[in-house]
């Protein structure tokens, strides 16, 4: 595989969707830029922080007294296992959308859900369109930092564009199979 | 056949309003082309050269004849009153205005139809064997895990956009009619030791990389079938390719990471999920095979429906050649499957007209119980006709068009729309498809030649199936002209190959007569019962070369 180029990074809105409301972002998030590296406990400012999943990996034993507002984001190639079972004590992981047709963060926000039991925030960041907002909420994810130019008030009826399923995911255990009566 | 409920007519309502919605905003500008392109896409839109194509869904082929008869109607009202039958079975619209298709889809919702998912980067149609239920040959129906795959393909939050297009085929019968060594996941089902399951191929695929599936799972148990797919498409999801469109069918990952690997990717993701909510419980099962039960078949004596139809054969010879070619073998006594030919010379094959379209739900009522199914070669079948109507069945189709006798032929071409619509082909196919036509037009000739597929596309992209015609054409753009590759020994059978390369390409001028070269070795070089296939695969492509290209 070849590595991928480092691509854009996510924008953090000063307002953005949570709860199924539009609400005011509390978290400043911290790009992944080649200054990184040089990050340590100490220079990190107070306050909440979302750190690029390197850094956070990097410096988690050093803020284990800040943990309540230390988040996480995680690239499009950043898969959910990295975090595994860690993501139980977290706060908030952002998934980074780098284009809306990259679709891996679906996946990512799916497995921290079902799989490693993470209940914080779940943020979408990055370039998703409104019409995936369905899909991102299905997929476990609570809180959208949206880009694009739509307003955050036109956006929300699109969390519910479809008031049913065929699959089992985050929103709903069961599989149609399973919800249908399906004797005649 | 399968019947929506409540909740299917829900899903596909609010999918009809939240596009409807997609396509104001889009035509309010408040969605530029780049935000409204996959989101039509995931609603069977194109662009196309001349005008926008719309892309129906036919979950594996089948319809009935209420939903023929909405189509002709819409191809009526909203385009030019014709349609096209494709190669994964569904239906295209080749000229409905923009602005129109909100509405052409809820038409569709009306009669249980949609163009969800039929193009872009999610999981499309599920395709499969035309005789499903009907086949001497079946192990066990495919239709039932097809809609089952249906169901759970649809508006999959988690696949939706995938690395790049995702198809999947279900075979149900020993032999493969369902092409499914060149998807990207192909299932066959099996039987072992009196229980159902299914062999999982993964990564085959034609267009510019054309593979051959691998075998990832021997045996898996019938209730782990869509657990299964489920982690084949995370871990492509996940690993695939997103840097280069033209590597990032799952058939390159695969590749990369060798099927041994990928295999034990995909067994790792199954293993944590395969005893969750998406097992299949035995009741879904029934239920999803409630809806294929056999119609209510009359009961004939074989011998004797079999010697009448004998008789009418003798008779009328032009009668006999369309019962040889057209009709299929029944499992049930007194019955055939027929094939209604969309391939008469001169119309692109797969091109049906609105007064045909009805035709067809005319004939499916009136012989086949109600139903037909679009098959992979851009024909319909009617699967359930009684062997004392074929005479009248077959004196309909005349009528219609439908009854050219070419079934399986050289003339029973597959060839993709071209350069005549299709704003990425190279070269036009359907000229070329029609020349081939107008020269071999000797019945005689076609029958003596006997089983051979050839398959045009217009571009290597491949939606003609060039790789997989026993005989491949493939228009090449040279310097702004038009040229035509010829490949030998290409099957999508369940002996899959791929086709080789002649040499350098020809004009299309030339091609009828490269054709008439190549089938003259064969009916020199043949023994006897070699199909073309047969021969090719015993003298290999080097007796072809010599002679198509020798200096005049």
């Amino acid at each position: 595989m070849p590595k991928p180029k480092a691509g854009p990074q996510p924008q953090n809105p000063a307002q953005l969707i949570r709860g199924g409301a539009v609400a005011s972002n509390e978290w400043r998030l911290l790009p992944a830029s080649d200054e990184a590296p040089e990050i340590t406990a100490d220079t990190l400012a107070p306050g909440k922080v979302i750190l690029p999943f390197p850094v956070w990996q990097r410096l988690r034993e050093d803020l284990s007294d800040r943990s309540g507002e230390i988040g996480v984001w995680l690239d499009s190639n950043e898969t959910a296992d990295l975090l595994g079972e860690a993501a139980r004590e977290l706060p908030l992981v952002a998934v980074h959308f780098p284009a809306f047709a990259d679709g891996r963060g679906f996946t990512t926000g799916r497995l921290l859900r079902e799989r490693f039991g993470f209940t914080g925030e779940l943020r979408a960041v990055g370039a998703f369109i409104r019409d995936q907002l369905t899909y991102l909420r299905r997929c476990g994810f609570d809180a959208y930092a949206y880009e694009g130019e739509e307003s955050l008030e036109d956006l929300l009826p699109s969390l519910h564009d479809f008031s049913d399923s065929y699959q089992a995911a985050v929103d709903e255990s069961r599989p149609i199979f399973r919800r249908r009566p399906l004797a005649g | 056949m399968y019947r929506y409920d409540e909740r299917d007519r829900t899903i596909i309502g609010e999918r009809v309003a939240q596009f409807r919605g997609q396509t104001e905003r889009y035509l309010a500008g408040e969605l530029n082309e780049e935000q409204f392109l996959p989101l039509r896409l995931q609603n069977g839109l194109y662009i196309q050269r001349l005008a926008p194509m719309l892309r129906i869904a036919v979950p594996y082929g089948l319809l009935n004849s209420d939903q023929l008869r909405r189509l002709a109607r819409i191809s009526r009202d909203y385009d030019k009153g014709y349609a096209h039958f494709t190669t994964r079975q569904n239906l295209q619209f080749n000229w409905p205005r923009l602005e129109d298709v909100p509405e052409i889809l809820a038409e569709l919702a009306e009669v249980e139809m949609h163009a969800v998912q039929t193009s872009g980067n999610c999981i499309r149609n599920t395709t499969s064997d035309p005789y499903a239920g009907v086949a001497r040959d079946e192990i066990a129906d495919p239709r039932p895990y097809c809609e089952l795959i249906r169901q759970w393909s649809t508006f999959h939050p988690e696949f939706a956009f995938l690395p790049r297009k995702f198809k999947i085929a279900v075979n149900g019968a020993k032999a493969d009619r369902a092409a499914i060594r060149v998807h990207d996941i192909g299932v066959q089902i099996i039987e072992r030791d009196g229980e159902i399951g299914f062999q999982v191929y993964v990564g085959g695929g034609q267009g510019r990389t054309p593979v051959i599936a691998e075998l990832i799972r021997d045996f898996l148990p019938e209730q782990d079938l869509l657990s299964y797919l489920e982690a084949i498409v995370r871990v492509y999801n996940q690993l695939g390719r997103r840097d280069n469109k033209y590597k990032a069918r799952i058939k390159i990952l695969v590749k990369a990471l060798g099927p041994e690997e990928f295999g034990r990717r995909v067994e790792r993701e199954w293993e944590q999920i395969r005893d969750g909510a998406d097992r299949l419980t035995p009741e879904a099962l029934d239920w999803a095979r409630a809806f294929f039960d056999a119609p209510d078949y009359a009961r004939f004596d074989a011998a004797a429906t079999e010697s009448d139809l004998q008789a009418q054969a003798d008779g009328d010879k032009a009668f006999a050649r369309w019962l040889e070619r057209n009709t299929f073998p029944h499992r049930v006594p007194g019955y055939r499957a027929v094939r209604l030919s969309t391939k008469p010379t001169g119309v692109p094959p797969g091109d049906v007209t609105d007064s045909q379209l009805e035709a067809i739900a005319d004939l499916a009522d009136r012989f086949s119980f109600g139903e037909a199914r679009v098959t992979h070669d851009q024909n319909v079948v009617l699967a359930d006709v009684q062997q004392d109507e074929l005479q009248a069945l077959w004196q309909a189709a005349r009528k219609h068009g439908f009854a050219t006798p070419n079934i399986g032929t050289l003339t029973d071409m597959i060839c993709c729309p071209g350069g005549d619509f299709c704003s990425l082909a190279n070269a036009k196919s359907i000229p070329v498809a029609e020349a081939i036509q107008r020269r071999f037009d000797d019945m005689d000739y076609l029958y003596d030649l006997g089983d051979l597929n050839l398959n045009i596309s217009g571009c290597m992209n491949a939606c003609g199936h060039h790789h997989v015609g026993h005989i491949g054409i493939l228009g090449v753009d040279k310097k702004g002209e038009e040229f035509y590759q010829v490949q030998l020994g290409g099957s999508s059978s369940e002996n899959a190959s791929l086709g080789k390369v002649l040499g350098p390409s020809f004009s299309r001028a030339e091609v009828p007569d490269v054709i008439g070269t190549i089938l003259n070795i064969y009916v020199e070089q043949r023994r006897p019962d070699e199909l073309f296939l047969d021969t090719y695969q015993r003298i290999g492509l080097q007796p072809f070369k010599e002679r198509v290209y020798a200096k005049a």
